[in-house]
């Protein structure tokens, strides 16, 4: 199996990005920890890309643990199920950190929910079968998966169901489980390699069976041993390879890991599917197995809880719809230094400003970050150093395409490829002038008209 | 927007909403680039000193003082906050000081800085905006405005206080054909403009701040490549300067690495640059060979540097996958 990963199609490394301090080391040694259920779930009707759910039940209505609440017909989507056994408050509205408010279902948790120990046992304990994938019928697998409202847990939250269903044009022969957390300080995933591989494994199979790949790789990055010696340990004599590749931000991004690991260039603008690719995260599998061979919805995740701001950092396991502040209030509150909380981690997550929002399917870690973390120069004028140019994954030149943005020149942003920016952040991570760049290339984005034609 | 979170009675931190990323590199400032340039001029003023003595103290202070006295004017007549704090004012002018020979009359320095904050940068709006490199445009504008106190007696006089004497090698090839041994022209024991002598110790300051990564490699290499190239071309035809004379002689190493490498007038991407350096060191050695104009780094990186967003546009980088697909 080891010969298998020395001979990666890909190279292990991206050209370009930058190594910030990765901070893993606060909560990487904690393990998962279960956090009871709160009083209260909140369930944003939103919690993935694509159309939103209508709610099925009302307000005072008794709902069972893992009853789907609100679900739609549309194909991109994904259902929402109650973590908790309870009764359904009033509809409200919620602010999510990244700026969305969306309608959500409040559900007041019942006398008598699972200890912390049930709720491990149930969401990562037991066995997971490596060798039942082969006997499903992929059909059977899609549906499961869909049923159980899952989607991609590495943040851009896509329905799962609609990335694994086999397309007659675009065949895959490929599923790469993305284990790489290039995010500083986030945890989550490493402790879940850790603590379960093999339910990371059995739903890397399972994916597999259900899009039709072939060959499977498992990417993580080679600063903590552990994730791959767990998963190599739980693989054994498998065709599962276990990669290791370097550690670099931004290695996670699925552009990235498919040209580390498999040596592929997506194009611009394009999916892994256009390479014959299928990349999920590796809490995505594990869900995938909860989902496929114990028939439970996408209740609960691992959060990492952890920064300079806060006291006892940890990796939690948390029903979602949780309220951050539960999260922060379970590892001892913030310190006096701490000066802002990011929903996601420091690169591209979003600062909180409502601690009573809730935890989402995408959420994977809550890091308060101290003053001296956060201390940012005043903005100056670009001193066209090039930094920017050094560090940008995607080889664009980021100073250029901000002045087109703040000047709202689309000619330019387009001669300089705007709209193949992944808002990574390197570039703003560099820049000595302090320019917010992410913010420009964000706002650009957005207003840029669609192209019509030429 | 800063959101106050005081529930339980606990008194919680106010925490701040602000877009991400959340954390920086830090590692580098405009400040500390600029920092880095003046420590890597040192050797270059060491020798300088040791050769000039007072002659290029003055000429440095003179300069320097000009220049950021002129960046605070200039700032102040704006409405702009002065940004001296970076350094870059005083970096250009000690550039400015050390391009000017030693014998130049005081006000030569005064005028060239101020030239060089209010023409090299304030017009074009401030740090980061200016097309030309600022204190090349405050040499450039001294040059035009007092030929005769920059002439070739401006080389020869003080520069009898220290070993050496007579014209600058490059002059000296020019007028009599004399060719300068290459061990004194290295270390810097020639005629010449206060900073530009020390080959030797621009090469280390210059390998300094690339190895910092405060200048870009690839403009050094290009210009050095392409005026060595050049050299050995020249010397094959029967000039009497090898490259190794070429590259030792005027202020080519002294340009190549603290001049031409000028973020803010350079290229952006590392083709670019690459280009950039190798059309200002094919410029150099052009004017050196054809012009009746012994040195040439000045308008070489003058030039080059109106090119600058042409060589911007040029070389637009292909991003990893292939430009953005146009939809229909
Ligand atoms: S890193 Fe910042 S200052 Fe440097 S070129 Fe890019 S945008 Fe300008
Ligand atoms: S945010 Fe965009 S421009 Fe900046 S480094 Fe990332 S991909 Fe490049």
């Amino acid at each position: 199996m080891s010969a298998a990963a020395t001979a990666l199609p890909g190279s292990g490394r991206i050209a370009r990005g930058v190594r910030p301090d990765t901070r893993k080391a606060l909560a990487a040694d904690a393990p998962v920890e279960a956090l009871p259920a709160p009083p209260t779930v909140t369930l944003p009707l939103v919690q993935h890309t694509g159309a939103p759910c209508v709610a099925l039940v009302k307000s005072r209505d008794t709902v069972e643990a893992d009853a789907k609440v609100a679900d739609t017909d549309a194909f991109v989507s994904a259902p929402i199920h109650t973590p908790v056994a309870g009764t359904v408050q009033r509809a409200g509205v919620v602010t999510l950190p990244n700026g969305r408010h969306l309608a959500a279902i409040p559900v007041k948790t019942a006398e008598g929910a699972p200890g912390p120990e049930a709720v491990y046992a149930d969401v990562l304990g037991g066995d997971w079968p490596l060798d039942d994938a082969d006997g499903r019928d992929p059909e059977d697998v899609l549906r499961a998966i869909r049923e159980a409202g899952l989607v991609g847990q590495g943040g851009a939250a896509f329905p799962t169901h609609v990335k694994l269903k086999p397309n007659p044009e675009k065949p895959v022969d490929t599923l790469l489980v993305n284990g790489c957390e290039c995010e500083p300080y986030l945890t989550a995933d490493y402790r879940l390699a850790v603590e379960a591989p093999a339910a990371v494994l059995a739903g890397a199979r399972l994916a597999a069976r259900a899009c039709g790949a072939r060959a499977i790789f498992v990417a993580v990055e080679d600063h903590l041993h552990g994730a791959r010696q767990a998963l190599r340990g739980a693989a054994g004599p498998t065709d599962i390879t276990v990669a290791e590749v370097q550690t670099r931000y931004p290695m996670g991004g699925e552009k990235q890991t498919v040209r580390a690991v498999l040596g592929r260039t997506i194009p611009t603008g394009g999916l892994p599917l256009d390479v014959g690719v299928v990349v999920i995260n590796v809490a995505t599998a594990a869900a995938i197995a909860r989902a496929v061979q114990r028939g439970k919805p996408l209740t609960h995740r691992i959060v990492t809880v952890t920064g300079g701001g806060i006291r006892t950092p940890k990796n939690l396991l948390v029903a979602i719809g949780t309220p951050y502040r539960a999260l922060l209030d379970a590892c001892g509150g913030l310190t006096e230094e701490a000066a802002r909380v990011v929903a996601g981690g420091p690169m591209m997550g979003f600062a909180i400003g409502d601690l009573d929002a809730p935890v989402t399917k995408g959420t994977s870690g809550v890091v308060a970050l101290t003053r001296a973390d956060v201390r940012h120069a005043a903005e100056t004028a670009c001193v066209r150093c090039g930094r920017c140019v050094d560090v940008c994954p995607l080889n664009l030149v980021p100073s250029r395409i901000a002045l087109a943005a703040r000047h709202k020149d689309w000619d330019l942003a387009r001669r300089y490829h705007m709209a193949a920016c992944m808002e990574c952040g390197c570039c703003a991570y560099v820049c000595p002038a302090s320019l917010p760049l992410v913010q420009l290339m964000r706002m650009g984005k957005a207003q840029m008209p669609r192209e019509t034609g030429g | 927007m800063a959101t106050d979170v005081e529930a339980n009675g606990a008194a919680e931190p106010v925490l701040e909403v602000a877009p991400g990323p959340h954390v920086a590199s830090g590692s580098l400032t405009t400040r500390r680039m600029m920092g880095d340039v003046l420590l890597a001029l040192l050797p270059l003023v060491v020798v300088a000193v040791a050769l000039f003595r007072q002659a290029a103290l003055l000429q440095m202070a003179i300069a320097a003082v000009a220049t950021v006295g002129g960046e605070a004017l200039f700032a102040r007549w704006r409405g702009r906050r002065a940004t001296l704090g970076d350094g870059s004012a005083l970096v250009t002018g000690l550039i400015l000081g050390l391009s000017l020979p030693p014998g130049a009359p005081w006000y030569v320095g005064a005028i060239g800085g101020l030239a060089a904050a209010g023409l090299g940068k304030a017009v074009f709006g401030g740090l980061g905006q200016n097309i030309f490199n600022p204190a090349m445009v405050g040499r450039a504008f001294v040059m035009i405005a007092f030929p005769a106190a920059l002439g070739a007696e401006a080389y020869l006089a003080p520069a009898a206080a220290a070993a050496t004497t007579g014209a600058t090698p490059l002059t000296a090839l020019q007028m009599t054909g004399e060719v300068a041994p290459l061990g004194p022209l290295w270390l810097g024991l020639t005629a010449g403009s206060v900073g530009e002598t020390g080959a030797l110790a621009a090469l280390a300051g210059g390998l300094y701040l690339c190895i910092r990564r405060t200048a870009a490699w690839q403009i050094p290499t290009g210009m050095l490549l392409a005026a060595a190239v050049i050299a050995g071309l020249v010397s094959l035809a029967g000039g009497s300067f090898t490259p190794a004379h070429h590259l030792g002689a005027g202020a080519l190493m002294f340009g190549a690495f603290f001049i031409a490498t000028d973020p803010v007038s350079s290229p952006l991407t590392p083709k670019g640059r690459f280009v950039f350096g190798a059309g200002t060191g094919a410029l150099v050695m052009l004017m050196r060979t054809l012009s009746g104009y012994p040195e040439g780094v000045m308008f070489a990186i003058l030039i080059m540097n109106a090119f600058t967003p042409l060589i911007n546009r040029a070389t637009i980088p292909t991003p990893v996958g292939g430009p953005v697909p146009r939809r229909a």
